[in-house]
């Protein structure tokens, strides 16, 4: 029987399996910021213990640093001890570190793979949850806990027990104005926080093919809130022209004899898969959550679940999820105002998006009722912004073009959304809470938000676009 | 941690999210200690402050105590951070019950030695039932049997777990220990891998 692209790669790392558990995974590459890592690394120095493979690991530093006057010492006390920290951790244990003022510096998951650190047929972890971005690359890449990282650190091994495998074939044409953020809402929105939850998810079909790199990372970073352990695509010539060339990708020979070996990583014929769902495209509209999971997503053009429709189990949930968010069941999510428009994370921060948002606000203006924040995903992606005029388009626009890291995704560093408003949001999570305390977050593609920060309002983009 | 028998505290919502089990602004710490006076902390509190409790939240009722904390389905989905094992493990907790965890949570609990007890949807219900009824109602959990039952009801059902993890929390064996003593296993397949040029 065939092999699923999972299993070859999973199978091509296994060093050992133990009885009625898990396996030993050999990880290939290993990233650590400063949040989730130095619990690890005082439990190296606590048993006495070097880094088994340092130059396996790549640090940066992300989701505490600010956005502003990145030059200066971090004013947040707490947050400049934990940069510190890894400073000074990747210094005792031999660990390279893109950190702050690096020109390398950025959200891990966009650096990775801009430097051609993230390859195929890999394993990949890193002590955060959107390490499923790296899947997009036909790799295995997941989340892990503290423990694990030290366990990664130690010994270059995680224990995990294989995981179930799903297969989502998306196939069609999109509709216009539709980006790859619509289609993982939209897959979300029909599975739910937890309906991949044990599962690794390959993402196959003509759209999935016909999309960008950076389009398939947006699709594979949301994996984790479906609960997925990780999704991936397999690799193409798509994939293997966007790493000739960078950084650390093989050069020379080495990269023919990579791509070589790249190309026979796909789901054979007959490879069986625990589920399989289908998709066409053209049902796929402009997507936009409602509530506090990102579950909780509809169209734009449609209206918030009436409370009948909703099960009995889910009701409290539902209503204690609208109440938090100031919205009513039945309500249309069109027209609804917002006050903030946060373009970043590493769901929806790389130039691409740069681009398509510029595009679309090129000659306009902001509403005046909105704050605007653009937070590009790594230092080369800011430069690039500033090769290519992006940043006067701002700047005219009124929006704010800040310096790279996590920003209000996750509301560690002064970025934050003041409690009871609105922010329409590129990033993946709209937990309560998540942008700062009773922060509401609608999350959104970055050309819906780009139409919110002109119009003060969530809109169609299709209106737009026709 | 064979034998665990207390009363629980019940919070019957679905998809609890590590955000909220853990707000990201705690994160900031760099040893394991101290998170569970933050467990929950906007759930808990008004305005984020420690003199305004939120009454109707069950940490703040005086009726409901003990070891066990159940929650609803989709219990630490979200981020991968610890932290959330942490502080509830730090608050006191030994035993988290659900009818389905995500994966990295449950990983990161079984790592800090809080056992996650995965039940079915009906006998999760069951257990709200009782201890709503009776907040001193007690429930039983033994990891050798993998049973988890109500005496004084007469309920019980088996439970999941991989007998490596069983092992492990019984005799109190961390993963690190285990994965030291194979060193050669994984010296000897990183040279395999050179071998056939792999990456
Ligand atoms: S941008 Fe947000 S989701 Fe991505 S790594 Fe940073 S905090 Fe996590």
């Amino acid at each position: 029987m065939g092999k699923s692209l999972v299993e070859k790669i999973w199978d091509a790392h296994v060093v050992k399996t133990i009885d009625g558990g898990p396996s030993v995974l050999y990880i290939d590459r290993h990233f650590i910021h400063e949040v989730t890592s130095p619990q690890a690394f005082a439990g190296l120095r606590k048993r006495g213990l070097p880094v088994f493979r340092p130059k396996q690991i790549v640090a940066t530093a992300d989701h505490n640093v600010p956005t502003i006057l990145q030059h200066l010492p971090i004013k947040e006390e707490l947050s400049r001890q934990q940069v510190d920290k890894l400073v000074s951790n990747c210094k005792e244990f031999g660990i390279e570190l893109y950190g702050l003022g690096h020109p390398y510096q950025g959200i891990v998951h966009v650096i990775g793979p801009e430097l051609g650190v993230t390859q195929p047929g890999m394993t990949i972890v890193c002590g955060d949850s959107h390490t499923s971005t790296h899947g997009a690359f036909g790799t295995i890449a997941f989340g892990i806990g503290t423990s694990e990282v030290e366990m990664v650190m130690a010994t270059q091994c995680v224990l995990q027990s294989k995981p179930k495998l799903m297969r989502i074939n998306v196939d069609g044409e999109l509709n216009p104005g539709v980006l790859s953020k619509d289609i993982i809402l939209y897959i979300i929105s029909k599975l739910s926080a937890s309906g991949a939850t044990g599962y690794f998810v390959e993402y196959a079909g003509s759209t999935i093919r016909g999309l960008t790199m950076e389009a398939r990372m947006t699709i594979c970073n949301m994996s984790i809130e479906m609960g997925a352990r990780g999704g991936l695509i397999a690799p193409d010539e798509v994939t293997f022209k966007y790493l000739e060339g960078r950084e650390f990708s093989p050069k020379g020979k080495d990269w023919d004899a990579a791509v070589a070996k790249w190309k026979e990583l796909y789901s054979d014929q007959d490879a069986k898969f625990d589920s399989e769902i289908n998709i066409k495209a053209e049902d796929i509209q402009p997507m936009i959550t409602y509530g506090t999971n990102p579950g909780m997503g509809i169209g734009v053009d449609q209206s918030i679940p009436a409370e009948q429709e909703i099960t009995e189990k889910e009701k409290a949930g539902f209503l204690k999820s609208l109440q938090y968010m100031g919205l009513q069941a039945g309500q249309p999510i069109k027209g609804q105002k917002v006050d903030y428009v946060f373009i970043g994370s590493c769901t929806n921060s790389r130039i691409e998006d740069l681009r398509l948002v510029a595009g679309f606000v090129r000659g306009k203006k902001k509403a005046s009722n909105v704050e605007v924040w653009v937070v590009p995903g790594s230092k080369q992606v800011e430069k690039a912004a500033q090769e290519e005029g992006i940043d006067k388009i701002f700047e005219e626009a009124g929006f704010q073009l800040r310096q790279p890291g996590c920003s209000a995704c996750l509301g560690m560093n002064e970025d934050k959304i003041p409690a009871g408003k609105y922010c329409i949001s590129t990033s993946n999570r709209n937990f309560e809470g998540r942008q700062g305390p009773n922060a509401r977050t609608l999350l959104a593609s970055p050309l819906t938000a780009a139409l919110a920060a002109i119009t003060g309002k969530v809109e169609d983009v299709r209106e737009y676009f026709n | 941690m064979k034998h665990i028998k207390s009363t629980a505290v019940p919070i019957n919502i679905e998809n609890i999210d590590t955000d909220q089990i853990i707000p990201a602004r705690f994160l900031k710490a760099t040893s394991r200690e101290g998170f569970g006076k933050n467990l929950f902390r906007d759930w808990r509190f008004e305005n984020d402050d420690e003199a305004q409790p939120k009454k109707d939240f069950p940490l703040n009722d005086s009726k409901w105590k003990g070891r066990i904390l159940v929650g609803a389905k989709n219990f630490g989905c979200g981020s991968s951070r610890e932290h959330a094992a942490w502080a509830i493990k730090d608050y006191g907790f030994d035993v988290v019950i659900s009818s389905f965890f995500a994966d990295i949570f449950k990983n990161n609990a079984l790592n800090n030695f809080l056992l996650p007890v995965q039940v079915s949807d009906d006998f999760l219900q069951k257990i709200f039932d009782a201890i709503e009824t009776d907040p001193n109602t007690e429930i039983e959990v033994n990891l050798e049997h993998q049973t988890i039952g109500i005496p004084t009801i007469g309920i019980e059902e088996k439970f999941d777990i991989n007998s490596y993890k069983k092992t492990c929390l019984i005799n109190g064996y961390d993963d690190i220990d285990f994965l030291l003593s194979i060193r050669n296993d994984i010296e000897g397949f990183e040279n395999k891998r050179k071998a056939v040029g792999a990456a």
